[in-house]
């Protein structure tokens, strides 16, 4: 991973006309976020997101610093931002999280005897599947729709927030904010020299 | 600007200035009506307010909470419900087309859904008007159905995306075309020519697309009308004979009540119902303009799945409009399908969030696989149908018992498909890939369950039991209460519905002015 585009760093247009002022504005306060702050879920709550997270988008340990997902999810459940439309079997979105968080670490202790966050990632990942295939059990998630949270919320916000980010622009080689200067050379194996070269690629232009 | 004051009332209030609401506002004060047009969202100055960003943008969305029920629950926001003055179009993905004719009279020419009470004719006109107006860059000669003037800009230049949909379609012996779109191909005015920077859908940061905000609004300012943003319309207000006295609105923090002696409502097919749904009063119990009970029903959406695969080449399609190549053939062929209705599909690129959502929310990928599909972002390649999905009482707008931001009622969007939606995608995602395959795509996947554009839930007719408005957009029940959006539809087509939503509020427009003149008003 990561390696598919050696060397961009779509940050590296910062000051090309790529970028305008109200873009780096934008792009900065999000590179400003701090990962550790959480204002709105309780520390207990924190850390089992940060644990989930970590098992839906596993960045690589030596990425200094990390894309701080937990923290602009926080940031989204503080300022309880919503997108629009709610599916009938869901509460609110900070009520779906702080059940959702509750209920994965209940079934972590009845299976495992340990939270969430305290589980091998294989284990981990064990547990989200299961969810994702609503077969979590009875006892920790009740009549709550886990299967329909997984998918419309959980996968929603976690990768809304990891591909809101230009660390993970920099991994699928997307060009990343583009005004006022647009792109010149639109077919097939065309790139801008502007834009992110595979590895196997000396083509430009 | 001219401002007008709450107290004088104005010829024409709009609620809503969208494709249907901005445009009858322009229409309206050029023919010297005193019009206010209001908008729950803010007006934007795009070279100075919009980032190159799809988290940021997302202010331009409507984001307040909507509950969404039904066998198929719908999504909103992002791909089909703005919030700014201009409305959707200011993140529509600029796809004009024209309805198929025979539409127009789709139960007795094609034997579904229900006949409008407009003539092809009549509109193949209006379209030209608006075609004019937003210098719509197209195709020299369009492939489907009847003749058209040219379109008024050439065409854009295709990119890798479109041109695959282009050779699959020349291999599968269909026909395919450049896509009219309302982004402009070459100077206008002030404007350059589209950059084709590909973030059309989170907002043009440069003004080559032609959204309602800066085509029909600077047209409506000119000619007069007020266009008063931020501005969230909670109630219609009649007085004892049933006539509308004007709406009452909240912004600054307080509530407002503009008098007016006509009320247009043009907030979209779930705003619209909303409003005149909570505007209920004792002479109008079950909601205003709704002695048929249609009001909030017969919702349609557009179906919006897709066929997504990989090529050995760079396609890098988060460059250009989205939809530079779309082909009609399943909108004007009727041999060999098992369902009503049609379906046209384009080429997409869609951006990383809309993407990662589609590969986790769809495909239901997370870990390590989906980060392995997202790096092969540069080589997938899709195509997406907006397909027609017939009009069914049972989807419909109601109210919740819960209150939003403002202390009105939460709409509640209820949504299935039917059998026969099921057919036409069935019949679409088999077709399309068979368009990726002959171009060589690999781990060709469907995206089954998308959907986009919302219409009906006040239905056009020819007569007040089967319909809320009459051919003109005026209600039955209200003369002086007049809806002109997207709830209007009697039918969707498989074609995006901007282009006709914006030839309808021309032809309301055309239409007032003749009642007025007769006295009629």
């Amino acid at each position: 991973m990561g390696e598919r585009y050696p060397g961009y760093d779509v940050l590296a247009k910062r000051h090309s006309p790529s970028w305008n002022e109200q873009t780096r504005a934008v792009i900065d306060a999000r590179l400003a976020v701090d990962p550790a702050a959480h204002r709105f879920l309780s520390d207990t709550e924190w850390v089992t997101l940060l644990a989930v997270c970590a098992r839906i988008i596993p960045q690589p340990p030596d990425r200094v610093p990390a894309v701080p997902i937990a923290a602009l999810i926080d940031a989204k459940l503080f300022e309880d931002r919503r997108d629009g439309y709610r599916d009938a079997r869901l509460p609110a979105i900070r009520e779906a999280w702080r059940r959702a968080l509750a209920a994965l670490d209940t079934e972590s202790r009845q299976q495992y005897g340990a939270r969430f966050h305290a589980l091998q990632p294989l284990t981990q990942d064990d547990l989200l599947q299961a969810v994702q295939e609503g077969k979590g059990s009875e006892s920790a998630w009740g009549d709550f729709p886990q299967q329909v949270f997984f998918t419309k919320r959980l996968l929603h916000d976690i990768v809304t927030a990891y591909y809101a980010h230009p660390t993970s622009w920099n991994e699928i080689g997307f060009g990343g904010p583009a005004a006022p200067r647009g792109y010149v050379r639109m077919g097939f194996d065309m790139r801008d020299p502007w834009e992110a070269a595979e590895a196997d690629d000396a083509r430009v232009g | 600007m001219r401002e007008y004051s709450n107290d004088e009332p104005v010829d024409f209030v709009i609620v809503g200035t969208g494709a249907g609401g901005g445009t009858l506002a322009c229409k309206l004060a050029e023919y010297g009506f005193s019009v206010v047009a209001l908008d729950a969202g803010p007006y934007w100055r795009p070279l100075e307010d919009f980032a190159s960003d799809e988290s940021h943008q997302s202010k331009l969305y409507w984001t307040d909470e909507r509950i969404v029920d039904g066998d198929n629950p719908l999504q909103l926001g992002s791909n089909n419900s703005g919030k700014s003055v201009g409305g959707s179009t200011v993140h529509f993905a600029m796809v004009s087309l024209r309805f198929r004719p025979e539409w127009f009279k789709a139960r007795t020419l094609l034997g579904y859904g229900a006949d409008w009470p407009l003539d092809w004719c009549e509109m193949w006109s209006y379209y030209s008007e608006v075609e004019q107006a937003l210098k719509i860059s197209g195709p020299v000669t369009y492939p489907w159905g009847p003749r058209r003037p040219r379109y008024p800009y050439r065409p854009h230049e295709l990119n890798a995306a479109a041109l695959v949909l282009a050779k699959g379609a020349e291999a599968l012996g269909i026909a395919w075309t450049p896509t009219p779109l309302a982004t402009i191909s070459a100077p206008r005015g002030l404007a350059h020519p589209c950059v084709y920077r590909g973030m059309c859908v989170i907002g043009c940061a440069t003004n080559a697309k032609q959204s309602v905000l800066v085509t029909w609004l600077p047209r409506a300012l000119a000619a007069g009308a007020e266009v008063r943003d931020l501005a969230m319309v909670g109630r219609i207000e009649h007085d004892s004979g049933g006539l509308a006295t004007g709406v009452h609105y909240f912004r600054e923090g307080r509530q407002h009540f503009q008098r007016a002696r006509n009320v247009v409502v043009a907030g979209y097919a779930i705003e619209t119902p909303r409003l005149l749904l909570s505007s209920a009063s004792s002479r109008f119990p079950q909601g205003l303009a709704n002695s048929s009970g249609l009001v909030g029903k017969n919702l349609m959406v557009q179906a919006n799945q897709a066929v997504w695969g990989l090529m050995r080449q760079e396609v890098r399609a988060y460059k250009g409009p989205p939809s530079l190549a779309i082909t009609e053939h399943w909108n004007y062929t009727d041999a060999g399908k098992d369902f009503f209705g049609g379906y046209a599909y384009m080429s997409q690129g869609p951006l990383p969030i809309v993407w990662a959502g589609t590969q986790a929310g769809k495909r239901g990928l997370w870990g390590q696989r989906l980060l392995d599909q997202m790096e092969l972002y540069n080589h997938q390649v899709g195509l997406k149908i907006v397909g027609e999905c017939l009009p069914q009482e049972r989807n419909r707008v109601t109210l919740t018992d819960e209150r939003d931001q403002y202390g009105l009622p939460i709409p509640r969007v209820t949504y299935s498909y039917c059998d026969n939606d099921r057919r036409l995608i069935r019949h679409s995602l088999g077709f399309m890939r068979q368009a990726l395959e002959v171009v060589g795509a690999t781990e060709i996947w469907d995206e089954t369950d998308d959907t986009c554009h919302l219409n009906g839930t006040a239905r056009m007719g020819s007569a007040p039991e089967n319909s809320v408005v009459n051919a003109d957009c005026r209600s039955w029940d209200i003369p002086n209460l007049w809806i002109c959006d997207g709830s209007v539809f009697p039918t969707v087509g498989g074609v995006n519905p901007s282009l006709t939503i914006q030839a309808i509020a021309c032809r309301t427009a055309d239409r007032i002015k003749t009642s007025a003149a007769r006295g009629e008003l």
